[in-house]
């Protein structure tokens, strides 16, 4: 018994050391974004702050930026994306899993090597689409780049083949079109793994901070991440309180999102809820 | 309600033949089976006929008219699965009411919340309410019509299921093993449901099943196939006493219809063991035939009598309370044969009894090398060819 309990301490030591460094960032910026100038260069380190002045921070974050627009953007762009990508990716995913067609496996073969590339790659090359439709610098040249998601159509084949054909025939024979089959039939059998979706592509999105600074100019069309980086160019240098402050608001809402569908994450990502 | 024709059917799949020219004409109101080993090709020829499959050759026709351009939903025809394939995120009135809801709305009236504004959307709604409840009290399941799927039985699903294919009043029935997911004691049941359901609605129904009890119990004719061929199609009391190929007699019946060796002699007659029995076929002289004899012809007897054509021994008893089994094997032979006997006469009979074997000539069917039946005229054998052999 002696060793197991040994061994129990060793791999909760293990455990907890890397749930520290994981959550420690995160601490810190809720810590500092809580405390006044004074307290944040005060050679003295503490976890919390001292006086509740800090919470100017959140107040002089809001009257600097534009901070709510920023967060509607978010929610705006990040809802698009998400709806476009569901779109595409189950008609896309039923006529990969369910369908015979000539070039099937070529087409499953390009989503997969789709999964390879990074956004990056692309970058320049529909950077230049965008300029030449004038695009630029809109909620489209945010929204459009990502509407198909090569992951979504990949994930969502997964779950459809796991339905059964005869649920297929039987829909055929009740007179239900392919399009009806596949928002009628398909989609209530992968809600899981379309919520687990929907969480890595807003969460993604959310924070992504490369493609809006290279798509937007108009401080107005900022995303949360590109706006919270305004906080660091401000004339006045850097105040990180305020930096922070505003860091703290434009992740709270992932946050609480995720704890909210966590169980439906899990469920879709290990897909054991089907059956 | 339609008859439904199907000409010269084929098909294949990458290469390897399901169907061979097929062709079958299903009268209105008929219960027919397609009965046969599974990868017979019977649940293809199901699924073209219903449209899910498409046919590489042939022509299939409902009510007279050719329906090989027509998608499954515009034929009409409703389908039973096996797995019952029922909508797992339905509730079973849900699962009964979506084909009427399919065919009676428009697109714009299903829509969730907008349709319900659209006019006559609430009058449609509330009448194909009413026929899946009709439906439903009909195969006694109308306490569960706010379930879904995953929290009723085997039995219960298949009723849903039944439900689902009966509401909408289609030209005919197809059903695809329905009853295989079933414990035995709910099949047979079960079986008794589907004949009636077929009796009170006199629609066509086309059932296809591997299990011979079912095809002979509940069709009014039974199509045997093997390998994406029809070997017979004939009511089943004809198929049971008249198979026209070996496969055939083989297939149907448990158990197992006796097989034994046998030869043409120059005069016609057939030799078993070197003893000829009381039958003649117009075969080829010297070939060797099949000799086939269902378990329940023989006559059995302890002491050799008049009639007697085998003498063996027995090896096996297997009582099935109604009847009794005994398995008989022979000296100096492989073969062996199984006799459906009375349990009375069978408790004259243990492990190692000699056993004397008779059979009424007509009943004997006799079988060519390539398997086809050969006509036979029963013979008296006369008394001293009998002594010569015995």
């Amino acid at each position: 018994m002696r060793t197991s309990i040994a061994a129990a301490l060793f791999r909760h030591l293990i455990l907890a050391t890397g749930a520290v460094l994981m959550v420690l960032p995160f601490v810190l910026m809720v810590s500092i974004s809580l405390k006044t100038e004074g307290e944040i260069y005060h050679p003295q380190f503490s976890l919390l702050p001292t006086s509740p002045d800090g919470i100017e921070n959140y107040v002089a974050a809001f009257a600097m930026q534009p901070l709510w627009r920023y967060l509607l953007n978010g929610v705006l762009v990040c809802v698009g994306i998400f709806l476009a990508q569901a779109l595409f990716a189950l008609p896309c995913a039923y006529a990969l899993a369910k369908l015979r067609w000539p070039g099937r496996n070529l087409t499953m073969a390009f989503v997969l090597l789709g999964l390879l590339i990074p956004p990056q790659v692309p970058a320049v090359p529909v950077y230049i689409m965008l300029w030449k439709f004038g695009l630029l610098d809109s909620y489209a040249a945010l929204i459009l780049p990502s509407a198909i998601s090569v992951f979504g159509i990949f994930l969502m084949r997964q779950f459809f083949r796991t339905v059964p054909d005869d649920l297929i025939s039987a829909a055929r024979m009740d007179g239900l079109s392919e399009v009806a089959i596949v928002w009628r039939i398909m989609l209530p059998t992968a809600i899981p793994g379309l919520i687990a979706f929907g969480i890595l592509s807003v969460v993604g999105h959310w924070n992504d901070f490369f493609w809006p600074l290279i798509a937007i100019q108009t401080p107005e069309l900022a995303t949360p991440a590109l706006g919270v980086m305004f906080f660091v160019t401000a004339e006045a240098g850097t105040n990180f309180g305020r930096l922070m402050a505003a860091a703290t608001v434009v992740n709270a809402p992932l946050v609480i999102a995720f704890l909210i569908a966590q169980r439906w994450f899990i469920d879709g990502l290990t897909m054991s809820s089907m059956k | 309600m339609a008859e439904i024709s199907i000409a010269n059917i084929s098909k294949s799949f990458a290469g390897t033949i399901i169907l061979e020219g097929v062709s079958l004409d299903v009268a209105n109101g008929e219960f027919l089976t397609l009965v046969g080993p599974s990868g017979c090709g019977k649940s293809t020829l199901l699924r073209i006929i219903a449209g899910l499959e498409h046919q590489d050759s042939g022509t299939i026709a409902i009510a007279g008219s050719s329906v090989d351009m027509k998608a499954p939903k515009a034929r009409d025809l409703s389908m039973v699965f096996q797995s019952y394939a029922l909508y797992p995120y339905m509730t079973v009135e849900e699962n009964i009411s979506l084909p009427l809801t399919m065919r009676r709305m428009g697109t714009l009236q299903r829509l969730p919340l907008l349709g319900g504004l659209l006019p006559g959307a609430g009058a449609i709604r509330r009448e194909i309410a009413v026929e899946a409840r009709q439906v439903a009290e009909s195969l006694g399941i109308a306490h569960l019509l706010s379930r879904r799927p995953g929290q009723l039985s085997g039995g219960q699903r298949q009723r849903v299921a039944l439900a689902r294919a009966m509401v909408r009043q289609p030209q005919a029935f197809l059903m695809d093993e329905p009853l295989s997911n079933l414990d035995a004691k709910m099949r047979v049941k079960a079986r008794a449901e589907i004949s009636e359901m077929h009796r009170r609605l006199q629609a066509t129904f086309i059932y296809v099943t591997h299990d011979q009890i079912e095809a002979m119990t509940m069709s009014d004719r039974v199509a045997v196939m093997m390998h994406g061929r029809l070997l017979q199609v004939d009511p089943p009391q004809r198929i049971y006493d008249e198979p026209k190929t070996l496969e055939v007699a083989r297939f149907i019946g448990t158990p197992e219809i006796n097989v034994l060796p046998g030869t043409v002699r120059h005069d016609g007659a057939i030799e078993v063991f070197d003893k000829i029995w009381p039958v003649v076929v117009d075969a080829g002289r010297h070939a060797p035939v099949s000799v086939a004899v269902r378990p329940e012809v023989w006559e059995v007897a302890q002491q050799p009598g008049e009639g007697s054509l085998l003498t063996g021994t027995v090896r096996h008893i297997e009582l099935l309370g109604s009847e009794t089994l005994l398995h008989v094997s022979f000296a100096g032979s492989a073969a062996s044969v199984v006799a459906r006997v009375e349990p009375t006469v069978a408790t004259r009979y243990r492990l190692g009894s000699p056993i004397h074997l008779a059979v009424d000539p007509a009943r004997i069917l006799v079988f060519t090398e390539n398997g086809k039946r050969a006509a036979t005229l029963t013979r008296s054998v006369p008394s001293q060819v009998r002594n010569l052999h015995g």
